[in-house]
């Protein structure tokens, strides 16, 4: 990206003043490399973004922000439904609530040593991933709108889980206001059997070690210590969530003109909050964010049935689950005054500080962990929120290492089975169905995550907890 | 022909033809080309496939979101296509088997299509092309 355009805030905060149709400025917050190495298209998205009704203080983009449709992924945007502002859904995306989830095992690395082939077959065998794949539950129309309704709640109700990991979730693993009845019979169709499965593309399971504490309070208030072995899980809302994006963004680009909104590109498609469609929306995308956790809390009990078989000295607990594409009701101080606004978070995800009453016990006086992850072959990271997170961008932070190179080029440059076997010999065992798959998610295909972490440090978005490394990778 | 073109997160699918509707059928094979090897796939099953929409660039996406939702919930991939497009109203057949991903050489879903790089046009050769980025 050309810096010219941009002024220099401070070492990490760059700003696109106010010009043309914008009504706010734009805030990239990186290093002075990560934005010499953005596109282009990231400047132009986040002013579009800017243009929007009703958006509150500036159009934000994470240090991991890329070339997104409509809004740039890891940008971050609120709405005053009182200003006119509006609510996108392609400010929140296909995969609605797509998010990490960590968990304890309760084991160290060593304790593994031997087992890491059994665990990574049982694994592969246990979780559905990849193209077309479908999990062991089938829901009926009934039970659907249940778990569109209910959640990692209704998992936990139906078996998945124990009540305990609800206190770990974001909104207690069930968000209020889901409207089931606003959510497509084609979007329930494509769910039917999808609940409990990874999804593809960069969707992962991960059994990682903890390499590095960085911050020792907070690590120990999450319960992280070096040599930890931890489970992520990266994974949305699948089919549903894709569909109510698809239906969502038809219907929002008809009606712009209607409302009198002028969009820059089709994608940018909105309603204004408080208008019917805008609801509708609301309601359908709360049922996506239910859908998700109702997913991850089915996959983490699929993750305890093999460890169960293979390590029964295992207590999987979970640590986190944060969603990073949502839009949420927030209510925030701006210009003194508390104000209720929805924020759209794309590839971004929530970093709560301390104190914060949405905080587990445990976690409220550190702040709320952010999960980062990383590659295959590189790292994730555990942030926590910090109190200057609210001042930069409502309390966000960025998502994961962000790519750098198209799929396209990533599969012309590198065979899958050399990137399984470069990083088997490294030590990170692959499990996935699709060798191309694996060629396309090459940890080269990605920006450096250290630099990506070390800028939402530097920026003051959240700081660094701890660092893992991957052993054991299902992909998608 | 159908080609794939660079989008930093994504994929862009392309399709050229002699008419619109050849280029939306080829464009629906750059998007099997996403998830898969579309000539491994064998012509066993044929769906029918009907969409409107206000205009031609409306009507390549709901043509991609009926294929991907016709994927996703008959767990089958397509290697062949036929459109017919009469009053912006597609009339369109695809040929294909249920998912092996062996076979098949399976890659990722795509989750949708999106209004990014959006483009039906005829160019100064005469050739239709059918383009989007769809979300993977």
């Amino acid at each position: 990206m050309d810096t010219k355009r941009l002024k220099r805030v401070s070492e990490y905060e760059w700003r696109i003043e106010r010009a043309g149709k914008m009504q706010a400025d734009g805030v990239i917050f990186a290093s002075a490399k990560l934005i010499r190495d953005m596109d282009e298209k990231v400047c132009e998205q986040v002013s579009n973004v800017a243009a929007l009704p009703g958006i509150v203080r500036a159009s934000f983009a994470m240090p991991d922000a890329h070339w997104g449709y409509g809004f740039p992924i890891g940008g971050v945007a609120a709405f005053d439904p009182d200003a006119g502002g509006v609510i996108s859904a392609g400010g929140v995306g296909f995969d609605i609530a797509c998010g990490v989830r960590t968990l304890h095992t309760g084991l160290k690395t060593g304790d593994i040593e031997g087992k890491r082939q059994e665990i990574a077959e049982g694994l592969f065998r246990k979780v559905p991933a990849g193209v077309g794949s479908r999990g062991k539950l089938h829901l009926n129309k009934k039970a659907m709108d249940e778990a569109l309704a209910g959640g990692a709640k209704w998992a936990v109700e139906k078996g998945y889980g124990m009540a305990d990991d609800l206190r770990f979730i974001e909104y207690g693993g069930r968000i209020e206001g889901a409207r089931p009845g606003e959510v497509s019979d084609h979007a329930k169709k494509r769910q039917e059997d999808e609940v409990g499965t990874l999804g593809s593309g960069n969707h992962y399971l991960e059994v990682q070690r903890v390499v590095e504490i960085y911050d020792k309070a907070a690590a120990q208030a999450f319960g992280i210590s070096v040599d930890d072995l931890k489970i992520s899980i990266h994974c949305g809302s699948r089919g549903l969530g894709h569909q109510i994006g698809t239906d969502f963004l038809k219907k929002m680009t008809a009606s712009a003109a209607q409302f009198g909104i002028q969009l820059p590109e089709r994608e940018l498609a909105c309603a204004p909050l408080d208008s019917k469609l805008g609801q509708s929306y609301l309601g359908a995308m709360r049922s996506g964010i239910n859908c998700a956790l109702a997913n991850r809390q089915v996959l983490t009990h699929l993750v305890r049935q093999v460890f169960d078989r293979i390590m029964p000295k295992a207590t999987i607990k979970l640590l986190y689950d944060v969603s990073h594409n949502t839009c949420q009701e927030e209510e925030h101080a701006i210009n003194g005054k508390c104000r209720r606004v929805f924020i759209h978070r794309k590839g971004a995800t929530r970093a709560f500080g301390p104190g914060h009453g949405f905080l587990p016990g445990e976690y409220r006086h550190v702040g709320q962990p952010v999960l980062i992850g990383g590659t295959m072959g590189t790292a994730s990271y555990i942030l926590v929120g910090t109190s200057e997170s609210e001042e930069c961008a409502f309390g966000s932070a960025c998502h994961g290492a962000g790519r750098n190179m198209s799929r396209t080029a990533a599969k012309k440059r590198w065979r899958g089975t050399e990137v399984a076997g470069q990083l088997a010999a490294g030590g990170v065992l692959i499990r996935s169905k699709s060798m191309r798959g694996v060629a396309e998610e090459a940890p080269g295909a990605y920006k450096d995550v250290s630099e990506v972490v070390e800028a939402t440090e530097k920026a003051n978005l959240a700081r660094k907890v701890a660092k893992l490394v991957p052993l054991i990778c299902v992909k998608g | 022909m159908w080609e794939h073109f660079h989008h930093q997160a994504d994929i862009g699918i392309r399709g050229v033809g002699k008419s619109m509707a050849e280029a939306l059928e080829e464009a629906a094979l750059g998007l099997m080309g996403v998830m898969c090897q579309p000539d491994n796939v064998e012509a066993k099953q044929k769906i029918k496939i009907n969409c409107e929409a206000p205009d031609a660039e409306l009507l390549l996406i709901d043509w991609l979101s009926a294929i991907i939702y016709e994927v996703a919930t008959r767990g089958m991939l397509f290697g062949r296509f036929e459109v017919e497009i009469v009053d912006n109203k597609l009339r369109g057949m695809a040929w294909g088997e249920e998912i092996d991903h062996e076979k098949h050489k399976t890659v990722v879903e795509v989750k949708g299509a999106t209004y990014a790089e959006l483009k039906v046009v005829c160019n100064k050769k005469g050739q239709w092309v059918a383009q989007c980025v769809v979300d993977v």
